[in-house]
């Protein structure tokens, strides 16, 4: 037997960036699918359109810095791929592309790449639109037959059981609850994420929308609450690393949610919700510092 | 002479492009961000703050000598609200739809920290004529920089510069330039463009 001497780490995990981010990929795609046998060609492309400029984004960006060149290891795939999902099927061509140029170049790359941006890019971009063609973003469309309408947000006209399987306008991958609850399951068994994120988000919007008097089954089925809690606030950069910490984040994305929806002059409120919680994020953390393993409190020293 | 006139084209230029008062000083970012949302703003508030600048550098270089060091900052404050006071009426009779467009930021010339600056760092320990040139230095600096950020500005959220459309009327403009979060942004790219540039000149000249 020989004796091999090195320095740690001894033990490594196969769950390098590369194998997490394509995982998020793989569990976005039923609602890639849901979208665009719901919305068509149109969806298709804006996904497309999205994915491929990240990608394209972070490759010159990286070359013109002189950085390592690392989009293969898919993150801005995630990225493309979830602005894509979470703006409208009608959107035109050169916005989706502004939008993905915006979320890799200013909200990931000048805050110095992947693990160091203090928001999360798509949701960045996507408010970015919002606030660049309010009209455009907020065109939807119905499905099969793309009439433009506005989401059931706005009119409150849909059945829950619409609302479960995604016949009803809103953004691509946001409309259909089964394929984003699908994801959510191929995400936790693969350890991807943890459940409190999503679960603590959901259940306090749903509490405090039964609290104000409205339906807590339409707050949590209508709008992008769903695909926001699991997707977008589960985001490893942005939300806080302490279990207790990250039960506090997502409480306060649901509350919040629910306060612009009920109170606030938009519809939706999921994507400033939860980018505002992102900004608290490195507060949380350092109230409720993360424990780390072998550590023991060090003993307040008498003085 | 020719030496002294070196020396006032070197404080006129200081102002300009060494100590930029925006872009390396980083003094006066509240009106920066605040007025630029158009080439017109940013060039009728460059020169509001420039008129102020001069008048008041002036004033306390003259008065340098008069004035007690312990009450100096209210002294200058004094001065510094007089120029202020004539500019906004002169603006209010002679440019009124300007005048509404900058509102508020033309009183608040008066905090602007450019004008005390200057009056502490240059026009308390100048003659009068190097406290001119450098209160034109500094003025046309700032103006040169809102009128750039408001050009910038001006053409992504509008699709014109100064007024003038450039892009033709099928542009659909992105109207987050032009919102205040739109400011932050320009202001901190171009921030970033300039220290690159000078980061580069330096590293050429140590080599």
């Amino acid at each position: 037997m020989s004796l091999i001497l090195s320095p740690a780490p001894h033990v490594r995990t196969k769950n390098t960036t590369q194998r997490l981010m394509l995982n998020v990929v793989i569990s976005l795609l039923p609602c890639a699918a849901a979208g665009i046998y719901y919305f068509g060609l149109r969806a298709a492309i804006v996904l497309a359109v999205s994915v491929v400029s990240a990608v394209l984004a972070e490759l010159v960006w990286q070359k013109l810095a002189h950085q390592t060149v690392r989009i293969n290891d898919f993150s801005a795939v995630v990225t493309g791929l979830l602005l894509g999902l979470c703006i409208t099927p009608s959107a035109p061509w050169w916005m989706v592309m502004i939008g993905a140029f915006f979320a890799i170049i200013v909200v990931k790359q000048l805050f110095g790449g992947i693990g160091d941006n203090f928001l999360n890019p798509a949701l960045t971009a996507r408010a970015v639109l919002l606030a660049s063609w309010p009209a455009l973003m907020t065109t939807h469309c119905t499905p099969f037959d793309a009439v433009t309408s506005a989401t059931p947000l706005m009119t409150g006209e849909a059945s829950t059981m619409q609302l479960l399987l995604g016949d009803v306008p809103g953004a691509i991958g946001e409309t259909c609850k089964v394929a984003i609850l699908l994801g959510f399951v191929y995400l936790l068994v693969t350890q991807t994420i943890r459940w409190e994120i999503p679960v603590f988000t959901v259940a306090a919007a749903a509490l405090l929308s039964w609290a104000l008097g409205l339906d807590p089954l339409t707050t949590v089925l209508s709008g992008g609450l769903l695909f926001g809690a699991v997707y977008m606030a589960t985001d490893y950069v942005t939300s806080p690393l302490n279990r207790w910490a990250q039960i506090v984040y997502a409480i306060g994305i649901g509350v919040i949610v629910v306060i612009i929806r009920k109170f606030g002059a938009y519809p939706e409120g999921v994507t400033y919700a939860i980018l505002l919680m992102n900004i608290a994020a490195p507060l949380l953390d350092r109230v409720m510092p993360q424990k780390i393993y072998g550590c023991r409190k060090a003993r307040k020293e008498a003085k | 002479m020719s030496n002294e006139k070196r020396g006032l084209g070197r404080i006129f230029m200081n102002g300009v492009l060494t100590e930029n008062p925006t872009f390396r000083l980083v003094l006066g970012t509240c009106p920066t961000l605040a007025v630029t949302t158009s080439a017109i703003n940013g060039l009728g508030m460059g020169a509001a703050a420039t008129f102020v600048l001069l008048g008041s550098n002036m004033a306390i270089s003259a008065l340098r000598k008069v004035i007690p060091d312990k009450v100096r900052i209210p002294a200058f404050i004094v001065i510094i609200c007089t120029f202020v006071t004539i500019i906004q009426l002169l603006m209010q009779a002679f440019l009124p739809s300007l005048y509404e467009s900058l509102g508020i930021f033309i009183p608040l010339i008066v905090v602007n920290c450019i004008i005390l600056a200057r009056a502490e760092a240059f026009a308390s320990k100048n003659p009068v004529l190097d406290s001119a040139v450098d209160g034109l230095g500094m003025g046309a600096g700032f103006t040169l920089a809102l009128t750039l950020i408001g050009s910038i500005r001006e053409l992504v959220g509008n699709g014109s510069i100064f007024g003038i459309s450039l892009l033709g009327a099928s542009y659909q403009p992105m109207l987050l330039i032009i919102l205040p979060a739109g400011g932050f942004l320009v202001f901190g790219s171009l921030l970033g463009i300039i220290n690159a540039i000078g980061n580069k000149r330096k590293k050429g000249a140590k080599a």
